[in-house]
């Protein structure tokens, strides 16, 4: 008789659950899945594993695509490139623990360069987290030093909110990473089928502003009327706010030079006579002595990093700073600011607009700059070399590509010269690890470029070295038949540390030689894609030509004139107007 | 330079990790930081006290706080009127012919005698930071055996003390 009463309570609980199940038949992961939809999520890249099988389960019977990278580092970078040129948010996925862990990399670089992803990591049950279960690692703690923010989620019904937050968190305000951990159990949970359309968004600790203070932009006005040598300073925050055509409007309106940042390269026109070229430790001369020289400094959407600066001390010793900043914090960091405006560019160039002025006449000061140009422009190379030098292969193609191409590099020499020597036309072209400086991220971040702009030429230039840290990602190519161009500038060496070295080792060139290398053409070939090699300088542009006309994938091994530096250089310590190597000889 | 800053926020798991990992990270320096409940259901306030070489680090600490998204509110509360409490718990070697003197000393402190022991008495004071300091001295030489603070926690008084008018005169 006792025996049957807990048969009876357990037979009822099946009921309820059988009942359950056929009223909401919904779990985690399709919900999941759906909450994907609804935020137009058109890519996912990603690597599968344990604690994320329901939620692959779910994507197989969901209509969403999925790329498989071939490493999940690779499939982050991907989705970095992607979000660089479609600006929408990467959406990346991977199992829990070496998963997870795997994709930190890329999660601190898009972090450092603002850029919209939202990633989501498996996670043990539950019921088992904190006990070391297998393939946990603790993605929340790890990851929250390098997100701008993250979430376990601990309860199913909190999934679709959850989501939506994400997404909102990645893609407004300072954009930037978001890591959302999902525990199998979780993914697995029955749910109540309405609350996908019913989640709604809340934050209240999270208004980003986006509009500037009406007498902050009043004021910067009448400091800009008053410049005689002003500049302005175009970071990637315009090219995030889609400001481009505001900012190109605003200078030629004003006649303002402007220089750019790294990463805000094609903010405006690389052959726009306003445009002085990058600044900082590579920039060009007159950038570099246009920022030390200006009275007035404009700074839209940069935050003053260190590789810009220089020496801080020596940072703009003559100029009054008028920064906008979408993020507040970035505002006098590292630079003494007399006007800041908390805004998105695109509202404040707006706003700008709307108060024209009478600027200073400012002949002389081009003048200054103009003669800086003419005096010290770029160089390289040395009489009477028959080797390729790099920046002509970078200049070539350039040249074949009318500065139209989505570029995208690694991290090194060749990603130097690529910012020095490809003067893009548009925005939205340039793909680059700023911030962090990610060897590795070149070659994915093409593949995502070119799943966003399947039409478009997608060229990777990547060094020899940084390539082989996410070279198996080659299968993508084929298996998608994505028509990215390699461009190997092969100089045998890890360029950069070889550079440093030289300069400031005295040539002891301690682990940055790289003489035994894979034939890069048989491995392009391996992965059933065509390879060439170039090693004489009167082939290069028809190779290059070849190669970039083609409708299918290419890599391209060139072989670089070895030793050479990149010029001009900001030692370090230094200020912008202590450059060294301006001039050949 | 010593502040007290006060930070609202959402009560969610992990909060206090964010916010004292942030400034681990951005090298600042917590001498105390507390953390509770507050009237409202879900939001808790942290009271820290840090100790930052000049006011752009100051400045920098409440923005990269702010910035957090579970972080509803910052504020630098050293320059306003304030109420700031700590309790401290002392456990002091009292054999009984010592007691009346040791009593004498806590008694102005308004302390109160929380557990006693054959040797030893535990002590509650409870006030602002220093008046803590200034009692673990005077008590110390009688031998402490142990010893543990809770941090400061504070908040804005109702009246805030007004600066002078400024005198056209003075101009
Ligand atoms: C993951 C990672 N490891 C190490 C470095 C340091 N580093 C910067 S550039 C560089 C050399 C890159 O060599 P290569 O890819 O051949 O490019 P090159 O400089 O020769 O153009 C190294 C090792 C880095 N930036 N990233
Ligand atoms: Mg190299």
């Amino acid at each position: 008789m006792n025996a049957q009463v807990p048969l009876k309570k357990q037979q009822s609980a099946t009921d309820q659950e059988v009942d359950q199940e056929c009223k909401a038949s919904k779990t985690g992961a399709e919900i999941f899945v759906e909450s994907l939809q609804n935020q137009d999520v058109e890519i996912i890249f990603g690597y599968p594993g344990g604690a994320v099988l329901p939620l692959y389960d779910a994507i197989y019977r969901n209509p969403i695509k999925h790329i498989l990278a071939r490493h999940e580092q690779g499939a982050i970078h991907a989705a970095e490139g992607y979000a660089r040129v479609s600006g929408k948010p990467g959406v990346v996925i991977a199992t829990s623990g070496p998963g997870a862990t795997n994709l930190v990399t890329g999660i601190t670089d898009a972090m450092m360069d603002s850029l919209p992803l939202v990633v989501f990591t498996g996670q043990v049950a539950t019921t088992v987290v904190g006990t070391d279960a297998f393939q946990e690692a603790d993605i929340i703690g790890i990851t929250q030093p390098i997100t701008k923010h993250n979430y376990q989620v601990k309860n199913v019904q909190d999934l679709p909110r959850i989501v939506k937050e994400a997404f909102h968190i990645a893609s407004t305000g300072r954009k930037g990473p978001v890591v959302v951990d999902i525990p199998k159990n979780i993914a697995n949970a029955i749910f109540d089928v309405d609350a996908v359309q019913e989640a709604t968004i809340n934050l209240p600790g999270y208004q980003p502003t986006l509009h500037p203070n009406y007498l902050q932009i009043k004021k910067a006005v009448t400091l800009l009327s008053q410049a005689k040598q002003p500049v302005v300073l175009v970071g990637a925050g315009v090219l995030a706010a889609d400001a481009s055509k505001e900012l190109t409007e605003f200078v030629e309106k004003y006649k303002f030079p402007v220089v750019n940042t790294l990463l805000g390269l094609g903010s405006i026109d690389g052959d726009h006579e306003l445009f002085l070229g990058m600044a900082g430790m590579h920039g060009t001369f007159t950038a570099n002595m246009a920022i030390n020289n200006c009275d007035v400094l404009l700074n839209i959407g940069s935050r003053f990093d260190d590789r810009l600066t220089g020496n801080l001390k020596k940072f703009a010793p003559n100029a009054k700073v008028i920064h906008i900043d979408i993020d507040p914090a970035e505002i006098g960091k590292n630079v003494p600011t007399e006007i800041p405006i908390v805004a998105d560019a695109k509202e404040a160039l707006r706003s700008l607009l709307e108060q024209p002025f009478e600027a200073q006449d400012l002949t002389l000061w081009h003048e200054y700059l103009h003669e800086c140009q003419e005096q010290y422009p770029l160089w390289y190379g040395e009489d009477g070399d028959e080797a390729i030098y790099p920046q002509y292969a970078v200049e070539t193609i350039h040249r074949l590509t009318d500065g139209e191409a989505i570029i995208t590099t690694d991290v090194g020499q060749h990603q130097m010269w690529t910012a020095q020597y490809y003067q893009f036309k548009k925005d939205h072209h340039w793909v680059t690890s700023g911030g962090l400086g990610t060897m590795g991220f070149g070659f994915p971040a093409a593949i995502g470029a070119q799943f966003a702009h399947p039409d478009q030429t997608v060229i990777s230039i990547v060094g020899d070295a940084g390539f082989q840290m996410t070279i198996q990602e080659l299968a993508l190519l084929k298996e998608f038949k994505l028509p990215v161009k390699i461009f190997i500038l092969n100089n045998s060496c890890l360029g950069m540390v070889r550079q440093w070295q030289e300069t400031f080792y005295e040539e002891r060139y301690s682990s940055s030689l790289m003489p035994v290398q894979p034939d890069f053409v048989k491995l392009a070939e391996a992965y059933g894609i065509k390879g060439y090699k170039v090693d004489k300088v009167e082939d290069v542009e028809s190779v290059f030509k070849k190669a970039i006309e083609s409708d299918e994938p290419v890599l391209v091994d060139c072989r670089v004139k070895e030793l050479t530096l990149v010029n001009p250089m900001v030692a370090p310590g230094k200020g912008l107007s202590e450059m060294i190597g301006v001039k050949k000889g | 330079m010593r502040r007290v800053i006060t930070v609202t926020v959402i009560n969610q798991s992990g909060v206090l990790n964010r916010v004292t990992g942030l400034l681990m990270k951005r090298q600042f320096n917590i001498e105390s930081i507390t953390v509770g409940h507050t009237e409202q259901q879900g939001i808790s306030k942290m009271t820290f006290i840090v100790n930052v070489e000049d006011q752009a680090k100051i400045e920098q600490l409440v923005k990269q706080v702010s910035k957090q998204i579970d972080v509803i509110k910052v504020t630098d509360i050293t320059e306003k009127a304030i109420v700031m409490r700590e309790l401290a718990l002392i456990k002091v070697v009292a054999p009984p012919n010592l007691r009346p003197e040791i009593n004498s000393i806590v008694e102005p402190f308004r302390g109160s005698i929380i557990d006693m022991g054959k040797n030893v008495i535990t002590y509650q004071i409870v006030g602002n930071p220093e008046k803590i300091d200034a009692f673990i001295e005077l008590i110390r030489p009688y031998g402490v055996k142990e010893l543990t603070r809770t941090g400061a926690t504070a908040f804005v008084r109702d009246a805030q003390v007004k600066p002078l008018p400024q005198l056209s005169i003075l101009q």
